[in-house]
């Protein structure tokens, strides 16, 4: 019954197509519990990549690190910012992420993009969004998943209006973006 | 034992690692199973031609909601003990605005970039940079807005306490939410993205509607009431009350009451008409049967307090210290001897406002005022060294979150 249905909507370029998504999201739902019931924590990536940053700095400029309050909490002194839960997490997933892909044959250097831009427009666009969404997700004291989807599930009212003012200035934005992905 | 674990100490160090990189596993599994390696599915959400992103996002939501409260009703798992996100009202407003320009612009969100740059994704490797430098700015500019980074603080606000319903109600009419929604994005994927909806799985079907049975389900259950969560912790708590470890003599609240460095919160619990007659300069009056918006207002707030709860005698405060302890607030202490007892000991010097009459009913006071002075009467301030009292101190400072910081926001 699952196979007649799976070609739609947008496919890799190359290897298995991509889960239904009902599928995909009851298994995100019961990862996520489990995280939750195991150790009273959702899940995240922003957090750890802030505490890759932060180390990064602590490398090359500890006094400054210890001289600036945001990052003190997390590198000051001899705390080390990576021995922490969300770094684990964050490296979880790149390896749950790998091999999804390489069991699924999905795996292979290349550059998703609409039509309409070339590939070094594509990369340039990826790089200042990135740039847009890690500042505002550290202001916002979370990204995608450690707010939406976590905050999401444990009810926190913050998370579900965060979540709506993201849909909300993407599809505002979407307009103006077309030619980027259509 | 009840969870969430405390990791570290069950498994050890190693052993909790483990754990976290097998959740981080499964979840970047999952993402990428789902097509979140891939920007153009993740854009499609925004013109209506592939709403996976809604599908998967809501269907983990309401998956993993449910599952959490079918849990913390059956007392396997202790809510208060789960992070939930606080609440920052406008500097969520503006982050989440920022974050779907971010979204728009690049493709994706921080946690799908993971997932497109190890399966060697070159835009979401660009993407990937991108956020590390977001969010190397941001590390270096926050301090400039601190102010308004940490404004409309409402603290650990969930949508129950928002709306006042009982939590099985949010959750079918969130769950009921999300099912019209997939019904929408279907509708939308049929006109935008010419999908043919009759060659998806009737079981998707089947699977919403069990879902919002289960939700449902809740609401019969319940959740753990304030009482039946003191129960979980008074093993620990009760022997505090028996050996007196939590009333405090009033010479120590007169300390307290003098010491500039401390953050004094007395709350009055006794009716109006004796609040009115009597009571302590700065305190303030609180009904006991309405304690829930007084802890969640105190236990939001910004600093470290004590809060000193006081009564006539002790005859209704000991519940209302279990009640508060059970929510959450910290340092909370209880007025030895009430009221009665202060008035005892510093209501007698020079004066002949207020005499004492020992022969009222148990729970009045005991002191008898000839007008209502409210706080305007010596006692209700007396002067530091008056008395040499001797007492032990019993107030220790303690943090007040228990839970943890976590969540993307660690």
């Amino acid at each position: 019954m699952s196979q007649t249905n799976i070609k739609q909507g947008v496919q890799p370029t190359k290897g298995k197509p991509y889960a239904n998504p009902y599928l995909g999201g009851v298994l995100l739902g019961v990862v996520l519990f489990l995280a939750f019931f195991l150790t009273g924590n959702g899940l995240g990536a922003s957090g750890g990549m802030n505490r890759v940053v932060v180390c990064v700095q602590d490398l090359f400029a500890p006094d400054h690190v210890d001289r600036t309050p945001y990052l003190l909490n997390m590198a000051g002194g001899e705390k080390n910012p990576l021995d922490h839960s969300l770094v684990y997490v964050m490296i979880g997933a790149i390896l749950g992420g790998a091999a999804s892909g390489l069991i699924h044959g999905r795996t292979r250097p290349e550059t998703n993009k609409g039509p309409g831009i070339s590939v070094k427009q594509r990369w340039a666009l990826a790089f200042i969004g990135g740039a847009i969404m890690g500042y505002g997700a550290r202001f916002a004291r979370g990204c995608t998943s450690g707010q939406a989807l976590s905050g999401g599930a444990s009810l926190s009212a913050g998370s579900w209006l965060l979540m709506f003012c993201i849909f909300g200035s993407a599809y505002g934005l979407a307009y103006f973006l077309r030619k980027t992905w259509n | 034992m009840l969870a969430p674990f405390a990791l570290e100490i069950v498994l050890g160090k190693a052993g909790a690692i483990a754990i976290y990189l097998l959740i981080g596993f499964g979840f970047g599994f999952v993402l990428e199973m789902s097509g979140f390696g891939n920007s153009r599915k993740l854009a499609a959400q925004f013109y209506f031609k592939d709403m996976t992103v809604l599908k998967v996002m809501f269907t983990g939501i309401v998956v993993a909601m449910v599952l959490i409260f079918w849990t913390t009703g059956l007392k396997l798992l202790d809510f208060s003990q789960v992070w939930v996100n606080p609440t920052y009202l406008w500097p969520g407003v503006v982050g989440g605005l920022i974050m779907g320009v971010g979204f728009i612009i690049g493709g994706f969100c921080p946690g799908t970039s993971l997932v497109s740059a190890s399966t060697l994704k070159i835009d979401g490797i660009f993407y990937l940079a991108g956020v590390l430098f977001g969010v190397f700015v941001f590390g270096e500019t926050i301090d400039n807005f601190r102010g308004f980074w940490t404004s409309s603080d409402f603290g650990r606000l969930t949508l129950t306490d928002w709306m006042g319903l009982p939590t099985g109600i949010v959750v079918s009419l969130l769950v009921a939410m999300a099912l019209f929604m997939f019904w929408g994005s279907e509708q939308l994927e049929r006109i935008f993205g010419k999908r043919d909806l009759t060659r998806d799985p009737k079981l998707r079907i089947a699977g919403g509607g069990l879902l919002l049975l289960l939700a449902l389900g809740l609401i019969p259950l319940g959740q753990p009431s304030i009482m039946d969560r003191y129960e979980m912790i008074a093993s620990e708590k009760e022997p505090m009350i028996e050996q007196r470890q939590v009333q405090i003599h009033p010479g120590e609240l007169l300390d307290l009451m003098y010491d500039d460095m401390v953050q004094l919160v007395m709350l009055d619990l006794r009716e109006e008409r004796d609040f009115n007659i009597f009571h302590l300069l700065g305190a303030e009056r609180v009904d006991p049967a309405n304690l829930a918006p007084l802890a969640r207002e105190l236990s939001t707030g910004p600093e470290v307090a004590v809060h000193v709860l006081m009564d006539n005698d002790e005859s209704i405060v000991t519940d209302a210290w279990r009640e508060l302890t059970a929510r959450e607030l910290h340092n909370v202490y209880i007025l030895e001897g009430g009221l009665n007892n202060w008035l005892d000991l510093f209501g007698h010097e020079g004066h002949d406002l207020c005499t004492a009459s020992i022969s009222k009913e148990r729970d009045g006071l005991n002191h008898e005022f000839q007008a209502a002075l409210g706080s305007s009467h010596y006692p209700a301030l007396p002067e530091h060294d008056a008395l040499d009292l001797q007492f032990e101190a019993r107030v220790k400072l303690e943090k007040k979150r228990a839970v943890k910081a976590g969540g993307c926001g660690g």
